[in-house]
């Protein structure tokens, strides 16, 4: 069995490793796959694993693009003469600024983005429920209308920045790279994550807060930590998306909560929620309707997606992988007493 | 007296022009079992609340081992081992009955790097010890969701016991539960009582249960502490048995 597990790891590491090359027409699609399977697993650690819905992840990856802009353009060049110039052919970036400035950007995008949450936690954790998603919605939309009216970080223009040195080509594969890493590493590190006792907390808080608190359980700790180490991941998916994207700003693109804020909530509706596999699964299945739908039903894209949704919420929220661990309980390693339980609740029933 | 582990002093509890509780004051002795009684709506899950720091009290004191605790929060508390169990049986539904208990053990010197360590292999013994000692360990893979109310309640004491509290508050640790089963669950209550030295303040409906339990008793009523003593002197008390089957 364990063996089996890991001959199909492997595979499936060397496919992603594969795939840009054997369909390179599709690289970029591929990479926003992947950024996709990244926005929905960090979504599902709050969301899923410890049953908080935040509809203001999107904060961290609109913020994670704007902070490693910031720092790779402010390594070389006064920010605000840059974004003045709107990416003016006056400033010219060498290979080395390039990679230096994208590294030191996703890295302090990551960092930025966890204090971020720690600090935006400590007030939002507050909310339970709807008001959470509300609220956090609220900062995303608030975020996004604060820097399009900030002329430093080029306002509602949003800011380019330098292209790819090298082959167009080599330049899609660099980024397929980029994401498909960090989505490696975000993997890896929720399968460690979830088998710890950190798991097991954030599934505690999950099932019933007030018992957690109860228990003398550091909830408020839990929660800020699990939701600053989602941030850091999505900060630098986000420092990625400038770089991939080369010109972003705040609106559509780095705040976008109709859309990419929405979809990573949809991926791991669509794949189960609280399963290492769901958003992962739910975000494949998810990015290839949406293209399917965009490319063959333009004009009618949103109306599908909507119904996707729908029917989602309506009739199937457990998800296919919750789908399938009802089907089968025993690949999961969860018990199940039917006749057991059904004549346990029987006495007890007779007992009142 | 100064055995007197938690004490309560004069405590009012109001919600709105509600007056839940008015100038209570008892004391629990360490070490042993302290009954609350009283009909429904008399105050006693709001005492309960009071002292576990579930909400602020309006005035009173509320000592726990000598420290006033009545501006500590929950958490607090609990990591002190003052522990209470829920009236509504509360346990987590979507995990199994041994990561209940492992997710249980004491919180009270977690550091920061332990959040992210592993169950120990003692912890997993204790676990299903206790386990065993509730009579679940046959059902300890399944989901605490999957168990009947009755077997709820024992994994929720289960859970409380592997927190290793110096004091258990429990509520009502026997309704709902199959009366056949109360018997076996008056035992583990005095095993817990004796052999692992826990201290339990109880709320009781069943007056079977308490008064053979109890060394203590208070009983409430109207929000208003009626009566205090042995369980043969509540049982004589006349203003206790009207309270019970309604004087005038």
């Amino acid at each position: 069995m364990q063996g089996a597990r890991s001959i199909l790891y492997l595979v499936l590491v060397a496919a992603s490793v594969v795939a840009p090359f054997l369909f390179p027409e599709y690289g970029t699609q591929l990479a926003t796959l992947w950024l996709m399977i990244i926005v929905a697993l960090t979504w599902d650690m709050t969301g899923g694993q410890m049953g908080y819905n935040s509809l203001g992840n999107i904060f961290f990856y609109g913020t994670g693009m704007y902070v490693a802009a910031v720092v790779a353009i402010g390594l070389v060049y006064p920010v605000g003469a840059y974004t003045d110039a709107a990416g003016g052919g006056r400033f010219v970036f060498t290979s080395s600024q390039y990679f230096v400035g994208l590294a030191l950007g996703a890295l302090a995008a990551g960092l930025f983005c966890a204090v971020c949450a720690v600090i935006i936690g400590a007030i939002t954790f507050g909310l339970r429920g709807p008001y959470f998603a509300i609220g956090t919605l609220g900062v995303a939309i608030a975020a996004g209308e604060l820097v399009s009216n900030w002329e430093w970080v080029g306002g509602g223009q949003g800011i380019a920045l330098p292209v790819y040195p090298g082959d167009l080509d080599d330049g899609k594969i660099f980024f397929y790279f980029l994401f498909c890493g960090l989505g490696l590493a975000l993997f890896v590190f929720l399968k460690w994550l979830y088998g710890t006792r950190f798991g097991a907390a954030l599934n505690a808080i999950r099932d019933d807060e007030e018992k957690a608190e109860g228990m003398g359980i550091h909830t408020l700790r839990y929660k800020l930590v699990a939701w600053a180490m989602a941030a850091f991941f999505v900060g630098i998916a986000g420092a990625f998306s400038a770089f991939q994207l080369i010109h972003f700003e705040p609106l559509e693109t780095a705040y976008q909560t109709i859309n990419l804020g929405i979809f990573m909530v949809v991926c791991v509706l669509l794949g189960g929620k609280g399963t290492l596999w769901g958003p992962v699964i739910g975000a494949i299945v998810f990015h290839v309707f949406k293209e399917v739908t965009w490319n063959y039903f333009l004009g009618w894209q949103w109306v599908a997606l909507g119904a996707l949704i729908v029917v989602i919420v309506v009739y199937f929220q457990e998800g296919i992988m919750g789908w399938l661990m009802r089907q089968k309980p025993e690949w999961f390693g969860v018990h199940v007493e039917r006749t057991e339980m059904s004549s346990g609740r029987a006495a007890t029933e007779a007992a009142e | 007296m100064t055995n007197n582990i938690i004490e309560v002093q004069d405590v009012t509890k109001t919600f709105g022009g509600v007056v839940a509780n008015k100038d209570i004051s008892i004391s629990v002795e360490q070490g042993k079992i302290t009954g609350l009684i009283g009909p429904n709506g008399s105050g006693k899950t709001t005492l309960f609340n009071s002292i576990v720091g579930y909400h602020p009290i309006d005035s009173g004191s509320i000592m726990f081992q000598g420290h006033e605790i009545s501006d500590f929060r929950v958490q607090q508390i609990a990591r002190l081992g003052l522990l209470r169990t829920f009236q509504q049986t509360r346990i987590y539904g979507k995990m199994n009955c041994v990561d209940n208990m492992l997710i249980s053990i004491p919180h009270r010197r977690m550091g920061f790097m332990d959040m992210f360590g592993h169950d120990t292999a003692e912890e997993l013994e204790k676990a299903e010890l206790l386990l065993n000692f509730v009579g679940l360990y046959e059902k300890r893979f399944l989901n605490g969701g999957d168990l009947s109310f009755g077997q709820q309640k024992l994994l929720e004491f289960a859970m409380a016991l592997m927190n290793e509290p110096t004091v258990l508050l429990l509520d009502e640790p026997t309704a709902g539960i199959n009366p056949t089963l109360i018997n076996g669950l008056i035992d583990r209550l005095n095993h817990a009582n004796s052999e692992f030295g826990i201290t339990l303040l109880i709320i009781e409906h069943n007056m079977r249960v308490i008064m053979n339990m109890a060394n203590t008793i208070y009983c409430l009523a109207h929000g208003e502490l009626l009566a205090q003593g042995t369980p043969g002197e509540i049982q004589k008390d006349q203003l206790v048995i009207d309270a019970y089957l309604g004087a005038h």
